[in-house]
């Protein structure tokens, strides 16, 4: 069970103002899928970020089974059993494809251990695994290869950062596969795909005044569909 | 051959004892090994110390060894190649220079290369540099390489500088035929108190010429390296140079790149950036577990892969 007790991340702007990104986040995230939806800039990036260790949080603790991890290294994380997709992922020069997966499961791989990794993002492993994860790939291709990266890792922990950005529409069944796959780890997706929402067990809305609302699949169709404002985005394809 | 040799020559050209195909092996300034064939005849020049390679016109999948090894100090090695490569024969030729040098006099090597490339031939060049020992005495390389194509021959370097090299000044000058191409991928680490120069200098002279040079370089400690290159357009060609190098510590890369398009047809184009690794490359390898140590070198080796 991974709780985030009130969790706070504020900048400073150029000015030196104090902005509230995050403010008094109160979730819990258990086994099987939630899924975080909400518009542009409401935060859902910076709170996978602070979850990772990337960023650290302004005030508040996470707890992972009970353990304070607020202060824990990003690599102590990814070993504890943290595993990110991210938003952008990240290019590299000279780094290819079969490199990154053998650093994400920390063995060599053999053919079939790159097919597995590969085919279950719809990639053939024979076209990728000599490429360099740089600019030569596609969005769309570098996002496949971001979340093969994560599946072999492994972990108790998913974080997936909009995982479906670019992806096209026709493989989003084989991408929910892939998410159902894991229903019994922590998995938490942002997401703005109601295809995506449909397989939660959990949903959370953020919302640009800083109001998170989380609750059962069920409970949160119906609040969105009684078209109040925060409805911006059921239903729409993008 | 003994223990330091074989692993000089299995670090510089992947070499396990004596290679097949012709092949000629120098150690301190003597030949140590020779083997000439009728497709690719190599023979010791009369004037000065060095060799003349000859590839017989239409010879293809040929690979020719011609590493050097040096591991006493005090000693400054000068040697001329000169390499003459018929018309549409297609080799390899793999040329490293290993320096072992545990005593407190200076190893230097002077490699002279020459290439000349006849219609159509192709060639691929591989160059490895690699110091080690515990002496104080330098290791330096001062490689010199003249490359001529003429039309329609391809020339591909690849030189990779792997470390330990305390100091090394690379000039390299080619002149590009009619519809000839050269293409350069140099790879260089360097560390501590080391210091490399690399200076290029191409002539795009034939129309439909081409030119690719990509320079990745590390550097490390307090080193510092200095990459220069001055490509010439005098026709209707295309030329591309790239400098792309990460800083570690307290060390320095200058990359001072300069295009003349002389003729209005060429179209010359270079691109530099140097600077740390991206914060985010950490991140993400560190996300899959690794320490930032560790994330850094995967990053680096990567890089100069
Ligand atoms: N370090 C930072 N400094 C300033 N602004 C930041 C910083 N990190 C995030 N932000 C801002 O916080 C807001 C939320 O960003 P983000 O978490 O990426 O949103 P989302 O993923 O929901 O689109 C954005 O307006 C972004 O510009
Ligand atoms: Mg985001």
């Amino acid at each position: 069970m991974l709780e985030l007790k009130q969790i706070g991340y504020t900048v400073k702007d150029e000015t030196g103002k104090k902005q509230d990104i995050l403010k008094g986040v109160n979730l819990t995230f258990g086994k099987g899928i939630s899924v975080i939806t909400g518009p542009n800039g409401s935060g859902k990036s910076t709170l996978i970020k602070i979850l990772m260790g990337f960023e650290k949080p302004t005030s508040g603790s996470i707890l992972f089974d009970g353990e304070d991890i607020t202060g824990m290294s990003v690599t102590d994380r990814a070993r504890k059993g943290f595993t990110i997709a991210f938003q952008q992922p990240v290019r590299f020069k000279g780094i290819t494809v079969k490199k990154l997966l053998e650093l994400a499961c920390g063995t060599k791989l053999d053919t079939d251990g790159m097919c597995e990794c590969l085919s279950a993002v719809g990639l053939c492993a024979r076209n990728y695994i000599d490429r360099p994860v740089d600019g030569t790939l596609s969005g769309g291709e570098l996002k496949r290869i971001e979340l093969a990266s994560a599946i072999a890792k492994g972990g108790e922990v998913f974080l997936l950062d909009e995982p479906e950005a670019g992806i096209d529409l026709w493989s989003f069944e084989d991408l929910v596969k892939v998410f159902r796959k894991l229903h019994d780890k922590i998995v938490i997706i942002v997401s703005h795909q109601q295809r995506i929402l449909e397989t939660a067990d959990q949903i959370v809305l953020f919302e640009n005044d800083k109001v998170i609302t989380a609750g059962r699949k069920e409970e949160m169709f119906e609040k969105l569909s009684q078209g109040r404002p925060l409805c911006w985005r059921i239903g729409q394809e993008n | 051959m003994d223990k330091i040799d074989e692993e000089l020559l299995e670090t510089i050209a992947d070499l396990h004892g004596v290679p097949e195909g012709s092949f000629n092996i120098r150690k301190n300034g003597k030949l140590l090994a020779r083997n000439s064939d009728s497709d690719v005849e190599i023979v010791s020049k009369k004037d000065k110390d060095g060799i003349d390679i000859i590839v017989k016109p239409g010879v293809k999948g040929k690979s020719v060894h011609i590493p050097v090894l040096l591991t006493v100090g005090d000693f400054q090695d000068l040697v001329y190649n000169d390499f003459y490569i018929g018309e549409n024969a297609d080799v390899t030729i793999i040329a490293g220079c290993g320096i072992h040098n545990d005593t407190c006099g200076d190893a230097v090597h002077d490699g002279i290369h020459t290439f000349h490339l006849e219609k159509n031939a192709k060639v691929r060049y591989v160059e490895r540099h690699y110091a080690n020992g515990d002496g104080s005495g330098k290791k330096e390389f001062m490689p010199v390489t003249k490359i001529f194509l003429k039309e329609r021959s391809s020339f591909t370097m690849e030189s990779t500088q792997l470390g330990g090299v305390t100091y090394t000044d690379r000039k390299t000058f080619a002149t590009v035929g009619k519809d000839a191409q050269l293409i350069v991928k140099e790879k260089i680490l360097t560390d501590g108190d080391e210091r490399a120069i690399t200076d290029f200098k191409v002539n795009l002279r034939g129309k439909n010429s081409r030119a690719d040079i990509v320079s990745r370089s590390v550097a490390r400690g307090k080193s510092t390296q200095d990459f220069h290159s001055n490509m010439i357009g005098k026709n209707e060609c295309f030329g591309h140079v790239e400098c792309d190098g990460i800083v570690l510590d307290s060390a320095r890369i200058i990359s001072v790149p300069k295009i003349d398009a002389v003729s209005p047809e060429a179209s010359l184009v270079h691109e530099a950036a140097v600077g740390k690794i991206a914060g985010e490359q950490l991140l993400k390898l560190m996300s899959l577990g690794l320490t930032e140590q560790e994330a850094e070198d995967a990053i680096i080796k990567g890089f100069l892969h």
